[in-house]
């Protein structure tokens, strides 16, 4: 097979993502196209802050691939930087993430108000603690990849990294767009 | 060639990502994403199905194939890909009928009152 262990195994625990992250994606689907009152509720979300994070999540994956081509060419140092520079994306969207949240809640939108609230609140919850994650991950890597050490762990984060900003990809249009 | 690349070298296909320009990559995807927003302000439901859903799918497909190297990748990460994605069509499509489905033999779905304020400002006193 000639793969290595550790990236084998970030695919495996991708391929178990996927049945989660598409488990509940396909089941809004199927809700959202049985609830046509659902799109007057998306109407309340905010396309400019899903657009906003999406660029910040695109642009966390190109720093998290160009550190991946920093430590091929054994420079630890700068795949940290780089690393470093993701997770400022990470957290970027997650601040950006708690206002949202913060203002749609004031507005009196829960995660009990309705079917879609309640969809909006899980996927995108499930979403930032995967980012959350993967910035606590990262900032460990970055630490070892700084000393030149284990720098084959910056493509296996990078790999989890660029799956978290697909997801996103998905959710952005399925909350955020279509209304 | 260090001897970490000489490494990861036995394990990727040669020439695996070190020649991609990804800032290009990067504003490919970019310009994606002003099409994804801007496509659905035109109010036509097939450009929205089109811009917001279609580009999703093309800017997954960039971000997997020059980010996640995908296109590099040992038939055993496709292969494991492939039967994750097909068990999420197996889930909609065995799943997907009960929940769509309004009525049947001897049953009807009962109507579920939303709580959700309809013009947002929830709260009292606004």
């Amino acid at each position: 097979m000639n793969i290595p262990t550790g990236r084998l195994a970030v695919w495996w625990v991708l391929v178990s993502e996927i049945v989660i992250f598409g488990g509940l994606l396909a089941s809004y689907l199927m809700n959202r196209l049985t609830h046509a009152d659902w799109a007057d509720q998306a109407a309340h979300t905010n396309t400019w802050i899903g657009a906003f994070n999406t660029l910040v999540l695109l642009t966390s994956s190109l720093s998290a691939v160009l550190a991946h081509q920093a430590a091929e060419k054994g420079d630890g140092p700068k795949a940290a930087r780089l690393l470093w520079l993701t997770v400022l994306g990470g957290a970027t969207f997650l601040v950006v993430k708690s206002f949202e949240w913060t203002h749609e809640i004031r507005e009196g939108f829960t995660i009990t108000s309705s079917g879609f609230w309640s969809y909006y609140y899980t996927a995108a919850g499930l979403h930032a603690f995967h980012v959350l994650c993967g910035m606590i991950l990262m900032i460990w890597v970055a630490s070892t990849a700084a000393k030149n050490q284990e720098l084959h762990r910056v493509e296996n984060i990078g790999i989890y990294w660029h799956f978290v900003d697909i997801v996103w990809i998905f959710l952005f249009p399925l909350l955020y767009i279509a209304k | 060639m260090s001897a970490h690349a000489k490494t990861h070298d036995e394990g990727h296909a040669p020439g695996a990502g070190h020649h991609r320009n990804y800032v290009k990559i990067w504003a490919i995807l970019l310009v994606l994403l002003i099409v994804s927003v801007t496509g659905p302000m035109l109010g036509i439901r097939v450009i929205t199905l089109i811009t917001a859903f279609g580009i999703a799918l093309v800017k997954a497909y960039i971000v997997a194939k020059n980010f996640m190297h995908l296109d590099v990748e040992k038939p055993i990460v496709h292969w494991a890909l492939a039967v994750a994605l097909l068990l999420m069509v197996v889930f909609y499509a065995g799943i997907a009928p009960d929940v769509q489905k309004q009525s049947g033999t001897h049953w009807k779905k009962a109507k579920v009152e939303s709580h959700a304020p309809a013009h947002g400002s929830g709260h009292e006193g606004h």
